[in-house]
């Protein structure tokens, strides 16, 4: 098996919303993919569509939100127009995910062990006490300790740390080819949070899965991610290498992001930071053009008409009309955000 | 745990006593007892007799200590009619009430739920609208006009089921209907709010996101939190249900607890009036108390603080 | 200048809380059926005198158990036919609209005033005073209603006034159970702390912070409990301990006709479908207002 195999490609993935009010578009155009082994950050803030994005790989939309794609290839698997029973088969087996809510996210009538172990037994043929054994080395795994009594304890019993760790271990069950987090520290302390990153990077390389992790927060994706796509207004702005996007930023909203948000280790010290004025636009009705224009200090008349996705190399794109010259002179010329 | 339950008895036992003072003074000072046992035609030298045979001159919280005591032994007098123990009277009444009262929630149950799930996956569809529809329907029917219908419809015209008595189980079924569906709305609207607040939880996402399937999803996870209210309601409901089934049991004949007291009532024997009320009182209370033992058992939070 | 007017424009043509009650009010399905139909039969039975065409109490042996228009055996006089003892039956359901309205109402007045008070009290004060009335509500909970009140009627003896006093002083526990926990919620409120430190006394307080926040719970309950107490007195005097003969209450029709039931099933069908309309629209009123008046319902 080739170790850089691609285990998840999305092309032109839309959603649609029908709301009273009109037709709400939240996730537009959006293209990625994921190789094993690889962690690639989906990152923006909130409202972007992120979550939502996950949820339709996933097909865990709300019922009257409409997906439709190009291309939706999980390990060599077409998704799109799978099947419920088809989607149950892969979904906790194949293809994990783990919410950023750990105080809610569990049943609180049953115990830990039944909730981790239900997910084994569901997706094989063990038996009870092998899939419990399975749960005790998982808990292991993400460091919990006195792994078999929290088997018998109840959710409300647990700490939110606690919690989110169980939660990956519960995604790991069926060991995944790829795990998508949504968020899965923002509701944790910050020593916490470490911790939880730090857990997910070590499982990841151990168990060799592809990983989507979604965050708002730029610092995540410094620590933990390869790739990274960022993420605006439902569409996809940027995406590349972390290195590559972070050293040489060149949608303005990407860089604006890093002029304004402090990056620990990498912004240098003292420096001023800048604020990207205006808001996220509203993602009702047809829409056209370039969902930053409102904000960007370099916006132009053409700006208004959809801006195709420039590709410079395999997985390094940005979605702007200017050249990579005219960026590459604007994020090291002059503070443009102040 | 413990404590709490201990508390919920003691609380209880109050109630009970409390009852029994009621129903004892209610009764006795309502109208006069030695006139009403004496009959009509009775004058006044033998309303006097009635009096001293039966204690009724000595004062009430004396009349009420001696009954008092006597209940906890299990003594509830002699019926003024039967000139039987209250007891024994009791006895051979009680089991058609507890089992109707049973099938009555039974079939209450057993329409409801369903619906109340079908309704909460279906939102604002026909479905849930004729839920809803019954539910309306069904709350403003008069247990007795209902009752007579189905007689009508079932006993007569089809001839599908027997009108009057107690031998087999067909006797059972149109009293459990008529006296069951008057809790059905209270039960469906219910489970359909819970099932509703239920399927919307970030818990049944994670479920789904495990690839569960449906009918797990469903009855494991959703139902397993949402019925957790209505074994509180269904056990307050069974507890009306055997309170108030005097209207169901004369109709069909049926020799229970209601039947019994709305012959004793009017036969002025309120001694055996009076042992109804308290036991009918008696069941409420332990039947309120199982649900609340109950809510804590099945609601981890609760029972393992 | 015309950026000012239009946001003027907005301002004063955006209706008031009022007008918003009230336009979901005429919208809601439930509550304008409900009220129409309740409304008609309450005019029923003021013009009862008017609208029946016979005296309602008036026997004629010589015209007994003749059908309604749609039977064989019918007679014009007689639309919806005679009872047994010869007595117009479309006017003895007219007089028997007065009989239900009457009792639902002054049994809901009294009940409503009994348990509101206890809930208030108990809800606004808390501590003793809020285990005692609980006390109090549990033991009338555990209580067979329907028992109770016919053991008293019974020993007292059946009448319209009896049978209002006794529903009255049975009925309050849903009213002191939902107003206790309203005025739990009402009483933290912040407009509540402040009557208090500017030093209003208690049953101002009651009167005028308190009451109006409770006060659309308290019409909810007081229809439901106004159709329970239709159902009971016509479930009491069904059995013969409610109203006495002859005055046409729906439930002692039910009972007079049950006899013949099986041969004229129009004696007992129509006094049963009168109440259930009754019924269904006092019940689909009180629903409508809990709907128009959630709190999720104002902005």
């Amino acid at each position: 098996m080739n170790a850089a195999e691609t285990v998840l490609a999305v092309e032109r993935l839309d959603v649609e919303i029908p709301l009273a009010t009109g037709v709400l578009h939240p996730v537009r155009d959006v293209s990625f993919s994921v190789k094993r082994g690889e962690t690639l950050c989906l990152v923006g803030e909130s409202g972007c569509g992120k979550s939502l994005t996950a949820l339709s790989i996933m097909d865990l939309l709300p019922s009257r939100a409409q997906r439709r794609a190009d291309r939706l290839e999980f390990a060599g698997a077409n998704l799109l127009g799978a099947r419920e029973r088809r989607m149950a088969d892969i979904r906790g087996n194949q293809l994990a995910m783990v919410f950023q809510e750990p105080m809610t996210s569990l049943n609180p009538a049953y115990t830990i062990g039944n909730q981790m172990t239900e997910v084994l037994l569901r997706h094989r043929r063990v038996s009870a006490g092998e899939a419990r054994e399975r749960a005790i080395y998982l808990l292991e795994k993400v460091g919990i300790t006195a792994a078999e009594s929290r088997l018998r304890q109840y959710p409300h019993q647990l700490s939110g740390g606690l919690r989110q760790r169980i939660m990956i271990a519960m995604g790991l069950m069926c060991g995944p080819e790829l795990i998508i987090c949504d968020e899965p520290t923002t509701a944790l302390d910050v020593t916490i949070q470490a911790q939880i990153l730090s857990l997910l990077a070590g499982l990841q390389r151990e168990f060799h899965m592809g990983m989507i992790l979604i965050t708002h927060d730029l610092g995540i994706v410094a620590r933990v991610a390869q790739r990274v796509a960022v993420m605006y207004a439902g569409q996809i702005v940027e995406t590349g290498c972390v290195d590559e996007v972070f050293a040489a930023p060149l949608h303005p909203y990407t860089q604006g992001l890093l002029q304004c948000i402090p990056i620990p280790g990498k912004t240098p010290r003292g420096e001023h930071l800048g604020s990207i004025p205006g808001m996220v636009p509203s993602l009702m009705g047809t829409l056209r053009g370039c969902g930053f224009r409102e904000r960007c200090p370099y916006a132009f008349a053409d700006c208004a008409q959809d801006v195709p996705l420039v590709e410079l190399g395999p997985g390094r794109g940005y979605r702007c009309r200017l050249t990579p010259e005219q960026t590459g002179a604007n994020a090291a010329g002059a503070q443009v955000w102040t | 745990m413990l404590a709490y339950a201990v508390k919920r008895l003691l609380l209880a036992l109050l109630v009970a006593i409390a009852v029994s003072v009621l129903s004892f003074m209610l009764l006795r000072i309502s109208g006069d007892v030695a006139t009403a046992i004496a009959g009509e035609s009775a004058t006044s030298a033998d309303i006097e007799q009635v009096r001293e045979m039966y204690g009724l001159n000595r004062p009430l919280i004396v009349q009420y200590g001696d009954w008092a005591l006597g209940a906890l032994r299990g003594d509830f007098g002699e019926s003024f009619y039967f000139k039987t123990p209250v007891t024994s009277v009791i006895r051979t009444h009680i089991a058609v009430t507890v089992i109707l009262g049973a099938c009555g929630l039974g079939f209450a149950l057993v329409l409801s739920i369903p619906l109340g799930v079908l309704a909460a996956l279906r939102p604002n569809t026909w479905l849930d609208r004729l839920a809803l529809t019954i539910s309306v329907l069904g709350q403003a029917l008069p247990t007795f006009w209902f009752a007579l219908m189905m007689i009508i419809f079932f006993g007569v015209m089809l001839r599908w089921l027997p009108i009057t008595g107690s031998s087999t189980w067909k006797h059972f079924v149109m009293p459990s209907v008529a006296l069951g569906y008057y809790a059905t709305p209270a039960i469906m609207r219910l489970t359909r709010t819970g099932m509703l607040d239920v399927m919307s939880s970030d818990y049944i996402r994670t479920a789904r996101a495990k690839g569960l399937r449906t009918g797990a999803v469903l009855f494991k996870h959703a139902l397993r939190n949402a019925i957790i209210p209505v074994v509180s309601l269904s056990a307050v409901q069974l507890g009306f249900m055997l309170g108030g089934s005097v209207v169901i049991e004369t109709i069909f004949a049926l020799h229970g607890l209601g039947f019994l007291a709305w012959e004793s009532i009017t036969r002025s024997d309120v001694a055996v009036v009076q042992a109804i009320v308290l036991i009918l009182a008696c069941f409420y209370i332990v039947l309120t108390l199982l649900a609340d033992l109950l809510n804590a058992y099945l609601d981890p939070r609760i029972r393992v603080a | 200048m015309l950026a000012d007017k239009a946001a003027l424009e907005e301002q004063v043509l955006e209706p008031s809380p009022g007008q918003l009650l009230l336009r979901r009010t005429f919208g809601h399905h439930g509550v304008t059926i409900g009220a129409t139909v309740l409304l008609a039969i309450i005019l029923m039975a003021v013009l009862a005198p008017v609208l029946a065409p016979h005296d309602p109490y008036h026997q004629d042996l010589t015209r007994r158990m003749i059908g309604p228009f749609w039977h064989a055996k019918h007679s014009a006089a007689h639309l919806l036919g005679t009872d047994n003892l010869g007595r117009d039956f479309l006017s003895r359901l007219i007089y028997g609209s007065r009989i239900s309205l009457a009792i639902g109402f002054s049994a809901m007045l009294m009940s409503g005033i009994i348990g509101s008070l206890l809930g208030i009290t108990a809800g606004y004060f808390g501590g003793r005073v809020d285990m005692a009335i609980t006390f109090f509500i549990t033991m009338r909970l555990s209580l067979p209603v329907i028992l109770v009140a016919l053991a008293v009627v019974a020993l007292v003896g059946g009448s319209l006034t009896v049978v209002i006093l006794v529903l009255g002083s049975l009925l309050w526990d849903r009213f002191a159970v939902v107003l206790r926990s309203a005025t739990q919620q009402a009483r933290n409120m912040d407009y509540v702390a402040a009557a208090q430190a500017a030093g209003c006394s208690t049953p101002r307080i009651l009167f005028s912070e308190i009451l109006p926040n409770v006060l659309n719970q308290l019409i909810v309950v007081a229809t439901l409990e106004m159709a329970h107490a239709i159902l009971l007195e016509a479930a009491l005097s069904f059995l013969g301990l409610g109203v006495q003969p002859p005055l046409p209450s729906w439930g002692l029709m039910v009972a007079e006709g049950k006899t013949f039931m099986f041969f004229d099933p129009w004696l007992i069908t129509m006094p049963g479908l009168a109440l259930f309309m009754l019924v269904l629209a006092i019940n689909l009123l009180g629903d409508g207002v809990r709907d128009v008046t959630a709190p999720e319902n104002r902005n």
